[in-house]
């Protein structure tokens, strides 16, 4: 799903990637592992599109409505609720039935009874919760996941771990994090950079 | 090509001063057109090239064009700056005034200056990368269309801010006269490309150098 | 259809932004008022009425670019461009709601800003009425996507004025000369012309100015 050769992105005199190649298989569950800046962040990016590679060849071959990401940052308005925020990606995603949807989401990741407050007013792990609610609203083929436990919390963690284990084989996973054993039993490849 | 810039250059000064024929209403002064007008048309012609290249780069996303555009781009400034400089010392010469209103191509070559000033504020506050690169070239696309925007709208403007007293377009060009203004031309399009190449050559230079420290620092 | 819907749900999510934060709007308004009277006093008492015209259309300026240069802002501080990049919308989609969002505050403000002109200075005519809506569609179209380039750099605030200016010269010829020209429909004409070629360029452009 993921084909990637000598991908380099380089950001001004920096170069952050170099010579990277990269195969993961349809429903397969690959890691990137590396320490701070070694260009884990940049290499999701690439693949979602969210910035072209300065050399080398990248496909993904997936459309572009089939991809959830989480970064660093959980990409919701913070002057909107968490109601909102979801029924605003709903829409962009063309999602059916988007109020069961997201209420289901919502009530999954603890997050029901803060539905109507403002994303600004919420925790970090809080929004981080949002951030995967966000990313799995349109049952994404593609998981493009940079260091989804950030911020959580133990019950938080948990939440993610069943929902990770439960998605495995069905979705296709690039998950970047510096704590690979947590993910290893789940992980079919792994990619060191 | 950087001696046939010169030597065309220095033949079309030299036909400008000695060998046209003096312009019957401005006397000497007017031979400051042989200079202002080429310059004026190569900035022109240097700003449609940094568009062109810029529509390339977003076409094939090719990021050597960045360089090019860019490159482009700057030398237009420095010949419309050039325009600023003649055209204010021709209206000092005939008119007995620095700055003219009522001069068309003076206004949109401020306008212009002011455009593509922006320009380099713009490329110089992005983070280099792919991403600089693509916001530059749209920029520059929309200086080619502001172009003969600015220049309908000052048309339209001299109906109520300035009313044109002089007009430049008076009497046809004799044939000597239109033979030394293109030689000029020639000879500025010339020094445009030269300076180009120049420019571009240096600017390769510096990323290839930039490339290989960090090899070396790697390796 | 998709695409209206999307380009409806991305404005009414920038009304909604500005309904809860309510920064924008309230400072456009007094901005346009505040200058308006500044300007009774920078003009002396037998100025044509000419000057106060062109004076009505730098105030209309200049509160557009107090709107516009935060457009983006929520989106680059929070990051949310990503978001909104990744959903299978057409990018220029982002562009279009913004002008739509931009558009209804600009609207707003010189709801107010034309009958305090009337009542401080003279009548407003129709044929400046007109000039004003299709400027606003020129200014919000150019604005939008020049806010999005600056809010990609560090000086933000600071470089928008500076890109947006000089652009707006045409927009100023065009409004200006529809109030005090001989023939108001040739200013208005071109106004139509400079909304139709630059948005456009914009339109087509715009994919370009948010992907890295």
């Amino acid at each position: 799903m993921i084909r990637a050769r000598g991908l380099e992105r380089r950001y001004g005199a920096k170069r952050v990637l170099r010579g990277v190649d990269l195969d993961v298989e349809r429903g397969g569950f690959t890691l990137v592992t590396g320490r701070n800046g070694s260009g884990k962040t940049t290499l999701l990016r690439l693949v979602a599109g969210l910035a072209a590679p300065t050399a080398g060849e990248l496909e993904v071959d997936v459309e572009r409505g089939q991809l959830g990401f989480i970064g660093h940052e959980p990409l919701v308005y913070r002057e909107l609720t968490a109601i909102e925020n979801l029924r605003l990606y709903a829409r962009l995603y063309r999602v059916p039935e988007p109020r069961e949807r997201i209420g289901m989401l919502l009530e999954r990741f603890a997050l029901w009874d803060a539905r109507n407050q403002r994303a600004g007013s919420y925790s970090r792990g809080m929004l981080q919760r949002l951030a995967l609610c966000r990313a799995l609203l349109h049952e994404p083929e593609l998981l493009l996941l940079d260091e989804p436990y950030s911020g959580l919390d133990s019950e938080g963690a948990e939440l993610l771990d069943r929902e990770l284990a439960e998605r495995r084989g069905k979705a296709t996973f690039l998950v970047a994090t510096h704590d690979p054993d947590r993910l290893a039993p789940l992980a079919s490849g792994a990619l060191a950079l | 090509m950087a001696v046939a810039a010169a030597v065309v250059l220095v033949t079309g000064v030299a036909l400008a001063l000695l060998w046209a024929p003096e312009d019957a209403d401005q006397g000497p002064s007017q031979r400051i057109f042989y200079l202002h007008v080429p310059i004026a048309l190569t900035a022109y012609a240097c700003f449609g090239w940094g568009a062109w290249k810029a529509l390339r780069l977003l076409w094939t996303g090719d990021q050597r064009y960045d360089l090019e555009s860019y490159t482009a781009v700057h030398m237009g400034t420095i010949f419309g700056t050039l325009t600023l400089v003649t055209g204010s010392i021709w209206a000092r010469t005939s008119w007995g005034v620095w700055w003219s209103w009522g001069e068309r191509q003076l206004v949109l070559f401020l306008i212009l200056f002011l455009f593509y000033a922006a320009y380099f504020m713009l490329r110089f506050s992005l983070p280099d990368g792919p991403g600089r690169a693509r916001i530059s070239a749209v920029y520059a696309l929309f200086g080619v269309v502001l172009i003969p925007i600015s220049f309908l709208a000052i048309r339209l403007a001299e109906n109520f801010i300035h009313p044109v007293v002089f007009t430049r377009d008076g009497p046809q060009m004799s044939g000597d006269m239109f033979f030394t203004f293109c030689v000029s031309l020639a000879g500025m399009l010339l020094l445009a490309g030269t300076l180009y190449l120049n420019e571009l050559a240096g600017k390769r230079l510096d990323l290839r150098l930039r490339d290989l420290r960090e090899s070396l620092e790697l390796g | 259809m998709t695409y209206a819907r999307d380009v409806a749900a991305l404005a009414r999510k920038d009304l909604l932004l500005e309904l809860r934060a309510r920064e924008t709007l309230p400072a456009m308004l007094l901005f346009v008022l505040a200058t308006l009277v500044a300007f009774r006093f920078a003009l002396p008492a037998d100025a044509s009425e000419r000057a106060s015209v062109g004076l009505l259309w730098v105030a209309i300026l200049f509160t557009a670019l107090l709107g516009i240069t935060r457009a983006f802002i929520p989106e680059r501080e929070q990051h949310v461009l990503d978001g909104l990049v990744l959903a299978p919308v057409d990018r220029s989609a982002i562009w279009l709601g913004k002008v739509v969002a931009t558009l209804a505050f600009l609207a707003a403000a010189e709801v107010v800003a034309l009958p305090a002109f009337g009542l401080f200075f003279e009548q407003v005519t129709w044929s400046t009425v007109a000039a004003v809506a299709l400027a606003d569609v020129g200014i919000c179209a150019v604005g939008a996507i020049l806010a999005a380039m600056a809010a990609a750099g560090r000086a933000r605030e600071l470089l928008f004025p500076v890109l947006f200016l000089p652009l707006s010269v045409p927009i100023l010829v065009g409004g200006v000369g529809a109030a005090v020209g001989d023939d108001p429909a040739r200013y208005l004409a071109f106004l139509a012309l400079y909304d139709g070629v630059f948005a456009i360029l914009a339109w087509a452009s715009f994919e370009y100015v948010v992907t890295e």
